[in-house]
């Protein structure tokens, strides 16, 4: 089944329910589907066609999430970038993937201006706001585009089409674009919500960026569900989501260990503040078993699940609520109709207790990276039958005797912070543009409260650059998550006995220098 | 609107959430979490700094956008909270 298909299921069964719940507005499914049907036809208009690749570059807003089903409703492809991307970066991952427009937020307009000047191609832009009141030539009006023609397009695309090009912070330092069908996304909202025992009557509550998988199914398994999504910007202040969440009798409450690090911060909670709540999720790294223990404690009423996945498939393991207390350091088992396995370097299953790869066969297995042969041959290898490919997560894992998954590492240099994931040498490549800076190293750094800080040490080629500088360049062209939080100058960088430098060293002795 | 406890608040975003770039023109009234002048983990290290260089405690519930999204509330919102305590310590 197509995607834009669980929002016309949805309001052919509840038309008149709150399917969206954001920045002061309520739409329900029969506005949502009837306002996402206007906004295709003009982005048909537009000159947007089948398969064509269309970027959304805001931030949690209700204009996103129209977004979104529009482009799908319009054949399209979406393409959901973080709000904090700079120009450079965006302008390389127009080029990459060949975008034939760009629907974005009016306070990052300018964003987007820079990177057609850097990447000059032909783009459907249209901006949210007054910034497309005609002044700027070319730029259509989000609103102008919202009274279309209602008649749904009919783009004949299939299920085999792409729905989704998701960037993810690739190795070389390049973003990858991750390839996901209608299918693959169905296979992976369906087993999510199986597991989740989802209904319809749940309200979930997501403040993850719609740019990152993990917001991003929010949404999706929401209409699919036909229940209601309260979509905020931020998490900044938790107070007003605990507000939010008593307020709308929120169900689900989908969180990143970071999140849950500024929960247990605060002073005040008291155990069974925010009674609503059914569950809560926790991915993109493990929580400390003292933290799932106190969230316990918060949430006595609440179901946590502990889960494990990357981009490439969306979602890999899940941990029953009912394992917790007997394995509480696990990520548990396969999500629904997939399978998990660990392997050796030859491709052979372990036995429990010895670590080896995880490799994940299913539904919900990317197509591969976006023109990206090599990186997508190296993830995708044959399975054990002749017609199809197997996923090579790159993760190093255990199982114990009763199969349960434990993670061990990664098997390269990738940081895990905020839940996001980064390469260094991405980071690496924006500091050794800068002209004072001769060498750099780039690595993570435990932190209680991000996971892992990002650290940089630093040779300097002028010896006046001060860290405040190295800073302020890499925020001005790195998205915030990726912006190095400790800086140290050194003579050299560290290196292993064969003279390789080693971020693992540079990490060690970051660490004991503290 | 006390221009002493207006001043240290921006300097310390102006040092720490826009690394000394003071070519940003950072308006009293902007909302520091819609225009991404400060995240999730920023508030926390906002936070840290109100309660040492003012001599206060927050409260969880004083931790919301109505006090700390923008210069002028968090000097608002500072403000009151040392003139009631100068008004607390005053001879009677």
């Amino acid at each position: 089944m197509r995607i834009e298909n669980f929002l016309r299921d949805s309001a052919r069964l509840h038309p008149d329910k709150t399917a969206l719940v954001a920045g002061g507005r309520r739409l329900s499914y029969a506005q949502f589907d009837a306002a996402t049907d206007r906004l295709a036809s003009s982005l048909t208009q537009g000159g947007i066609g089948r398969g064509d690749r269309m970027l959304v570059f805001m931030n949690n807003c209700w204009e996103a999430a129209l977004s979104l089903f529009a482009i799908f409703k319009a054949g399209a492809t979406a393409v959901p970038v973080n709000p904090s991307t700079k120009a450079d970066k965006l302008a390389y991952m127009i080029g990459n993937c060949e975008a034939a427009g760009i629907l974005v937020q009016e306070r990052l307009l300018p964003v987007v201006l820079e990177a057609r000047a850097i990447e000059p191609r032909k783009l459907f832009i249209a901006a949210t706001g007054s910034a497309s009141d005609g002044s700027s030539g070319d730029i259509a009006g989000f609103e102008a585009c919202l009274a279309g023609n209602d008649a749904p397009v009919n783009h004949g695309g299939i299920d085999v089409d792409l729905a989704l090009l998701i960037y993810t912070s690739g190795s070389t330092g390049r973003p990858k674009g991750v390839m996901m069908s209608h299918r693959n996304v169905e296979a992976a909202a369906g087993s999510i919500t199986t597991y989740l025992e989802n209904t319809q009557h749940d309200v979930i509550l997501n403040v993850l960026p719609l740019a990152f998988d993990y917001g991003l199914y929010q949404l999706l398994m929401a209409v699919k569900l036909g229940a209601t999504l309260v979509l905020e910007t931020s998490f900044a202040f938790p107070q007003a989501i605990f507000d939010r969440i008593r307020e709308e009798g929120v169900t689900g409450f989908p969180l990143v260990p970071t999140m849950a690090a500024m929960i247990l911060q605060m002073r005040d909670l008291e155990p069974d503040f925010l009674p609503s709540l059914r569950y809560i999720t926790n991915t993109a790294a493990a929580l400390p078993p003292a933290h799932i223990a106190r969230l316990r404690e918060l949430f006595p009423r609440a179901s946590i699940y502990s889960m494990y996945g990357l981009t490439e498939c969306k979602r890999c393991t899940y941990l029953p609520p009912a394992e917790l207390d007997r394995r509480p350091g696990s990520v548990g088992i396969a999500i629904p109709n997939t399978e998990a396995f660990v392997v050796d370097d030859d491709g052979k299953q372990v036995p429990p207790g010895v670590a080896g790869q995880l490799v994940i066969r299913g539904p919900h297995v990317m197509q591969g990276y976006w023109r990206n042969e090599a990186e997508t041959n190296r993830m995708l290898r044959p399975g054990p039958n002749p017609w199809e490919k197997v996923l090579y997560t790159g993760d190093l894992f255990t199982t114990d005797e009763s199969g349960f998954l434990y993670f061990v590492g990664r098997q390269d240099d990738i940081i895990k912070t905020r839940g996001e994931k980064v390469a260094p040498k991405e980071v690496e490549a924006v500091l050794h543009a800068h002209a004072g800076i001769a060498e750099a190293t780039v690595f993570g750094v435990a932190d209680p409260v991000l996971g892992q800080a990002i650290g940089a040490v630093i040779v300097r080629a002028d010896p006046g650059l001060t860290e405040r500088e190295v800073i302020r360049h890499c925020a001005a062209h790195l998205e915030d998550f990726m912006v190095p939080r400790l800086v140290e100058f050194r003579r050299e960088l560290p290196k292993t006995d064969t003279g390789k430098v080693s971020r693992r060293l540079a990490a060690e002795t970051m660490k004991a220098a503290e | 609107m006390n221009q002493s406890v207006r001043h240290s608040i921006k300097t310390f975003i102006i040092d720490n959430f826009l690394f000394g770039d003071t070519a940003y023109d950072l308006q009293d009234d902007v909302s520091l979490i819609e225009n991404e002048i400060i995240d999730s983990t920023g508030v926390l290290e906002l936070v840290a700094f109100i309660e040492e260089q003012f001599g206060f405690t927050l409260a969880d519930s004083d931790i919301v956008p109505a006090n700390l999204d923008s210069v002028a509330r968090i000097t608002a919102f500072v403000t009151s909270h040392t003139d009631a305590e100068a008004l607390s310590k005053a001879p009677a």
